[in-house]
């Protein structure tokens, strides 16, 4: 029951994409978001698309775990249709009472929806392509510039890569002590919403003080081996550039100007 | 007592002569279905545990006993194949699951961070408390329940984690127990106890088969323990049954054994040496009571025949 949380959900494959750099798989992933609130035609959405495809055909990660993500954001995607689609000024094409559809509103709602469905859909093609280890590294240096200004670049991402470490551990902990008092009878379903927080009682409290466990036993460990933040600190496997980060830039560059001149062009 | 449990072997070969209190058939589990995850968790295992049976689970990490014994209760549903407890069926539609875990009342790994209420006597209150029994009942139940895991009275009313470990763990087999389970099953009850702590345990539990003649299923990483106390051994590797019988019956497989990363007592590999080297032990040896007693008739005997010797 709790397998079903998909943060940090890599899927595990062999792929060009699996084995770019972190730094250049992120940055994209800002390109393709930044590109989609650029897009305003149906040719520059076409590009993202052919985009999009691309890079899911690279990734070998089959299409069904990239839509998985969708249904967490189903409901946002509902509602700003819905409004889009009612509330914007123009042509109108029918009526209900004194909600009117109009073209504009459709152009908006379908281009709100595609931009929405893109989005989650390329920051999945991310998460899927990088563990959160990689994840964090490639933000530690990606970021590193920003040391220089004093922010605590090395802490937070240590912090990032902690709290990731720990979602499987506390999910998997949380499935073994619901089962513990599960086996004790214990109803975690029905019930009204009273009951249903107390039944959590028995599940919260364990899993609290285990969680203050581990996090205790970590910092320990971590000062055993001398842990004393990023200064001078040196990486097993640095990060460095191969040939497929270039060719990722150059196509993120050919494919960033396509969707400004797509967008410009028509006009 | 072990002429007995040679006698017992051919019964317990006769099925239909002993209540059954769980049957499993066919069991299949999969773990993430569908996805690249996918792995068999379970392999077409099949077996049974008769009615006030003491059953091992042996196996090395990852070989499926904690996935396996999680089906018995209910808490997890297999992917093909049937259980059955006291000739029911736990799957058919509308079957009391809840019910079915008071009766077969499970331990896990560790059941002493499953602790949560104010103090150990609340905490043990849990289980019948969910079974939805009065007040005075449930009482009657955790005390008695706190009585048989030996918990001194002193202890009942402090918080749980003000106790040392083999006190936290007895109160959490409490927990279970108060919920008067016909079979008890316990997922290395001893992992991380110092040994006096450990013989306690075991020998409760030892005394909850005895006397109140609970099933029960013990899963130990010790050979000497599961030589000591149970009747059956079911052997688990890479979710597959590989051996069921008395521990002598398993024990003989010793190398088998060997190479799914387990072993045979260590009394009995001192025998075997001593057997090769020529002194006449007789039989299949897997505890040291076992060893002594043969080693004493063998040594009357050559004392008789040393009389006669020139």
């Amino acid at each position: 029951m709790m397998r079903e949380i998909t943060l940090g959900q890599y899927y595990p494959v062999d792929s060009v994409l699996h084995r770019m750099d972190p730094r250049t798989k992120l940055f994209g992933t800002m390109v393709f978001i930044v590109s989609l609130f650029f897009a305003n035609s149906l040719a520059a959405y076409g590009a993202a698309t052919v985009f999009l495809i691309l890079v899911i055909r690279l990734s070998k990660v089959p299409f069904g775990f990239m839509v998985r993500g969708l249904r967490a954001v189903m409901f946002l995607l509902l509602i700003s249709v819905s409004f889009n689609l009612f509330l914007t000024p123009g042509t109108e094409i029918f009526r209900i009472g004194f909600l009117k559809m109009t073209w504009e509103g459709l152009r908006l709602a379908g281009f709100m929806a595609l931009r929405l469905v893109y989005l989650v859909i390329g920051s999945s093609v991310m998460t899927l392509t990088t563990t959160p280890n990689q994840l964090t590294d490639g933000l530690e240096k990606g970021l590193g510039f920003l040391k220089r200004v004093g922010a605590p670049i090395h802490e937070v991402s240590m912090m990032m890569s902690i709290a990731l470490r720990f979602i499987p551990i506390l999910v998997e902990e949380t499935d073994k002590i619901m089962k513990a008092q599960m086996a004790r009878g214990a109803d975690f379903e029905s019930g009204n919403l009273v009951q249903k927080a107390k039944s959590m009682v028995p599940l919260l409290v364990p899993l609290f003080i285990s969680a203050f466990r581990r996090a205790t036993d970590l910092a320990m460990a971590m000062e055993a081996r001398c842990y004393h933040g990023g200064e001078g600190r040196t990486k097993m496997k640095p990060l460095h550039y191969a040939r497929r980060d270039y060719i990722g830039y150059l196509v993120y560059v050919v494919y960033f100007s396509a969707v400004i001149l797509l967008g410009i062009v028509p006009k | 007592m072990d002429a007995q449990k040679t006698g017992e072997e051919h019964g317990i070969l006769q099925e239909d002569e002993i209540r059954m209190a769980i049957r499993a058939e066919h069991i299949n589990y999969l773990y993430g279905e569908g996805t690249a995850f996918e792995q068999y968790a379970l392999r077409d295992v099949s077996f049974e545990i008769g009615d006030g049976e003491f059953v091992g689970l042996i196996g090395h990490t990852g070989s499926g006993k904690s996935t396996l014994i999680q089906h018995l209760n209910g808490l997890i549903q297999a992917s093909s194949g049937k259980i059955y407890y006291n000739g029911e069926d736990i799957y058919q539609d509308g079957y009391d699951k809840r019910g079915l875990r008071s009766k077969v009342g499970l331990v896990f790994q560790y059941p002493e961070h499953q602790l949560f209420e104010v103090d150990v006597f609340s905490d043990v209150c849990f289980g019948p408390r969910n079974q939805g029994l009065s007040k005075e009942e449930t009482e009657i139940r955790a005390k008695e329940a706190l009585t048989l895991v030996g918990l001194e009275e002193r202890f009942w009313f402090q918080s749980p984690f003000e106790l040392s470990g083999g006190q936290k763990r007895r109160a959490a087999i409490a927990g279970v127990l108060a919920m008067r389970p016909e079979v008890l099953i316990l997922d290395e009850p001893t992992a991380g106890l110092d040994p006096q702590g450990r013989d306690e345990i075991l020998d409760e539990i030892s005394a909850l088969h005895r006397e109140k003649g609970m099933t029960i299923v013990l899963v130990s990483h010790s050979m000497e323990d599961i030589a000591r106390y149970a009747d059956r051994i079911l052997v688990m590797n890479h979710g597959e049954k590989m051996f069921d019988g008395t521990p002598k019956e398993v024990f003989r497989h010793y190398k088998e054994l060997e190479r799914m990363g387990l072993a045979a007592p260590q009394i009995t590999y001192v025998v075997r040496q001593l057997q090769e080297h020529g002194i006449p032990i007789e039989g299949d040896i897997t505890t040291v009571e076992e060893a002594r007693d043969e080693i004493l008739k063998l040594l009357e005997k050559n004392s008789g025949k040393a009389g006669d010797r020139p």
